[in-house]
């Protein structure tokens, strides 16, 4: 996803000018993806260019010379397919952790474990902080489900890295995929 | 690493200064002999202050339960000292150690174990009536512990006409009634459903910052260990790493940089 398409699903609710769109992102996005108000205008005038977005000068809420930016139908059928796409990752993952991990039993068990035990303690410091900080501070709906996707995700990793640790112990004999790596004694 | 700790320096949090409530030096419980003998801790020193909320977390078999029950006076020590309120368990006599585990420490188990044949105000007054309480002055202490864990409705009921989420209130109230100032929690939420789980830890939580109560509590799930002030990760009987007692300025940004120096790595 890019901004350009959270600025056509903003203008499908109707007109708006440039810093318009970027504080109703922000507040719309629970403060989990800040807007550079150049950004936008440049986002805008791309889609002016490939005609999914109409712009009209005048007053606008207000704002004199302002000028207003609406939703052409073209720009409404663009936004029509990104609703309908379901966001996928190419398979196999990537992530930095999972790499990270993988690389680390290449290195030795005894190794993968230590980088496991500080990858899991920095997580689940994470997870005490963002729950503390939820019982502290009422949240809008939008950063809720924010901190929400952050936990979630954070849990994710850590049973990930539960499982990692399982098999560790488990299958020590596959650990390590590199008959020349570096193994340890460490049990 | 930032949080590792020698295994000789007993640590304990900023937020809980003062006597702890529950202290394990060098504590080693074995079980077996000779070849056979397996050491479920094996050199464990931790303290736990009044009021702090101290959650357990490593994989089966890394000695999460056994440090309970020694916690709980329901295992002796192979070697070493387990301190409960001032009070060295070693010193303690057999009635004595009957008598603090009575009045002093409460358990709740994965297992809600509440007495089918009595209600809920009668499961909660037992300590107490079992301590030689009169009956009226502990139906007063358990009404009251059963309210600051939630219930003032159908005390009189069975355990069976509870949820339960509500009967694990029941099992906390109970462990907490009376003088009981350390809670030692097994799995308290593994027999419940996330919603029912949430409210459960969210109760010890807060029992820890209304009561000064100290929880003891050992869980697989993150979501629930996260509750906690601080987090101890056991690896085969031994403390391999723990979170910093929580820092009420830090954000969760420092918090990330902290744990994870310069590496990069995002949450």
């Amino acid at each position: 996803m890019a901004v350009r398409e959270g600025l056509l699903a903003l203008l499908d609710d109707g007109p708006r000018h440039g810093y318009q769109l970027k504080t109703t992102f922000e507040q719309a996005t629970g403060g989990a993806w800040p807007l550079n108000v150049g950004q936008v205008y440049t986002t805008l005038d791309r889609l002016e260019r490939d005609g999914f977005v109409a712009v009209t000068a005048g007053e606008h809420d207000g704002a004199p010379g302002q000028k207003a930016y609406t939703l052409t139908a073209a720009g409404r059928e663009e936004l029509g397919a990104w609703w309908q796409t379901v966001p996928s990752d190419d398979p196999p993952p990537r992530d930095e952790l999972m790499i990270k991990m993988l690389l680390a039993i290449e290195n030795g068990r005894g190794h993968a474990l230590d980088i496991l035990t500080r990858h899991r303690t920095a997580l689940t410091a994470l997870l005490q902080q963002r729950r503390r900080e939820r019982r502290t501070a009422p949240e809008s709906l939008a950063a809720a489900l924010v901190t929400d996707a952050l936990v979630v995700r954070a849990e994710a990793d850590l049973r990930w890295l539960d499982l990692c640790e399982s098999r560790l112990r488990t299958e020590p004999n596959r650990s390590g995929a590199n008959p020349t790596s570096r193994e340890d004694t460490s049990t | 690493m930032q949080y590792q700790r020698d295994a000789d320096q007993p640590t304990s949090g900023p937020r809980h200064p003062g006597t702890p409530c529950l202290e394990f030096v060098d504590v080693v419980k074995s079980f077996g002999a000779g070849p056979l003998e397996v050491r479920a801790v094996n050199g464990i020193s931790m303290r736990v202050a009044a009021g702090e909320f101290v959650a357990i977390m490593g994989p089966s078999g890394c000695g999460k339960s056994t440090l309970l029950h020694l916690a709980g006076a329901l295992e002796e020590p192979s070697a070493g000292r387990v301190i409960v309120d001032g009070q060295d368990l070693a010193t303690l006599g057999a009635a004595e150690c009957s008598e603090l585990r009575r009045r002093d420490v409460g358990y709740v188990f994965q297992r809600l174990n509440l007495i089918p044949a009595l209600t809920a105000v009668e499961n909660v007054m037992l300590p107490l009536e079992l301590d030689g309480t009169p009956t009226g002055a502990a139906r007063t202490a358990a009404v009251d512990a059963l309210n600051r864990v939630g219930l003032d409705h159908h005390l009189d009921r069975y355990p069976d006409d509870f949820s339960g989420g509500q009967q694990q209130r029941i099992a906390i109230a109970r462990a907490v009634i009376g003088r009981r100032r350390l809670l030692l929690a097994d799995e308290p939420t593994g027999a419940l459903d996330t919603t029912n789980s949430d409210q459960v830890v969210e109760l010890l939580r807060d029992l820890c910052d209304t009561n000064g109560t100290s929880v003891v509590m050992v869980t697989h799930e993150p979501r629930f260990a996260s509750w906690a002030d601080r987090v101890v990760f056991l690896r085969d009987g031994r403390i391999v790493d723990e979170t910093a007692p929580v820092d009420e300025t830090a954000s969760v940004d420092e918090a990330i940089a902290v744990d994870l120096g310069n590496d990069g790595f995002t949450a």
